[in-house]
């Protein structure tokens, strides 16, 4: 698993590669938090494009975000969720949370 | 019920091991007829347990030992993952959705369990540990099977 952590305006882009489990949840967790306070993003995009696994440790990460952010009035977006992994995103209710958008342009449209 | 194959597997608490009993599970589970899809949802459940077993049975401590076997017979995949952790003290509320008190954390794991097994059986014991039994069947075609009878 890995990710890249990008800043578009006062957006957050993280694109998480691969399998997205408790052993990447820590770091991500980590990283993530690191860069909202030292980029001061208002907003994130979580580019899903690439992810072959998730499981409810890499779905936490995301709903842990969307609390802190959007407790501070910033919204989040996802794009490009494979279809093998959207199942598990609807049961755990994040579809109903969170926009998706199946291109990135979009989900950062939506933000910005 | 014939058995066609078994195994067992046993790893330490440790973060990254929940990547090889989600693999070691979709290698064991490739032989028979389950889809693409059955695979994945295999893997989510085993990932859930072992997650579990990590986090909760140990309390993120590495130095637990969980145990992962499996068993395939004729229509039927079971697997079990256990540890010698905590246990748990109300097993009817952990299995509630969104039980969690960690904010950090949905509170799914259980709920993954059971909807993409057809079963799932726990037998837990406080300051004993936790057993996580996983079922799910599989159409069982009129080849299958040949490679374990040889
Ligand atoms: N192996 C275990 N040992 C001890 N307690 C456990 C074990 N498995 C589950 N539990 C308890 O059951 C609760 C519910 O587990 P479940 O996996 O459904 O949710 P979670 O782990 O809290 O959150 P999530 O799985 O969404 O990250 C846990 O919070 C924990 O208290
Ligand atoms: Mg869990």
């Amino acid at each position: 698993m890995g990710y890249e952590i990008n800043k578009e305006g006062d957006a957050l882009i993280v694109k998480v590669y691969g399998e997205f489990d408790l052993h990447a949840a820590d770091y991500a967790r980590r990283d993530i938090d690191k860069y909202i306070r030292s980029q001061g993003a208002k907003h994130i995009v979580f580019d899903l494009g690439d992810l072959t696994f998730i499981d409810s440790s890499g779905l936490g990460v995301i709903l842990g975000r969307y609390r802190h952010i959007s407790e501070k009035g910033g919204r989040v977006a996802i794009s490009g969720v494979p279809p093998t992994i959207l199942k598990v995103m609807e049961i755990s209710g994040l579809t109903r949370l969170i926009p998706f958008y199946t291109d990135f342009a979009s989900a950062l449209q939506s933000v910005s | 019920m014939k058995i066609r194959n078994r195994m067992k597997l046993e790893f330490m608490s440790c973060s990254e091991n929940v990547g090889l009993a989600r693999v070691a599970v979709a290698a064991f589970a490739s032989g028979v007829d389950f889809n693409l899809s059955d695979l994945e949802e295999i893997k989510v459940a085993v990932s859930e347990a072992v997650s579990n077993a990590i986090i909760h049975g140990y309390e993120g401590a590495a130095t637990g030992v969980v145990t992962l076997s499996a068993l395939l017979s004729d229509g039927s995949l079971e697997i079990e993952v256990e540890d010698a952790g905590q246990g748990i003290a109300d097993l009817e509320q952990a299995m509630l959705p969104g039980n969690g008190s960690d904010p950090e954390r949905l509170g799914l794991g259980f709920v993954f369990m059971k909807s993409f097994m057809d079963d799932v059986d726990v037998w837990t014991e406080v300051g004993r540990g936790t057993r996580v039994k996983l079922i799910k069947s599989f159409p069982v075609s009129e080849n299958s099977g040949k490679t374990a009878e040889n």
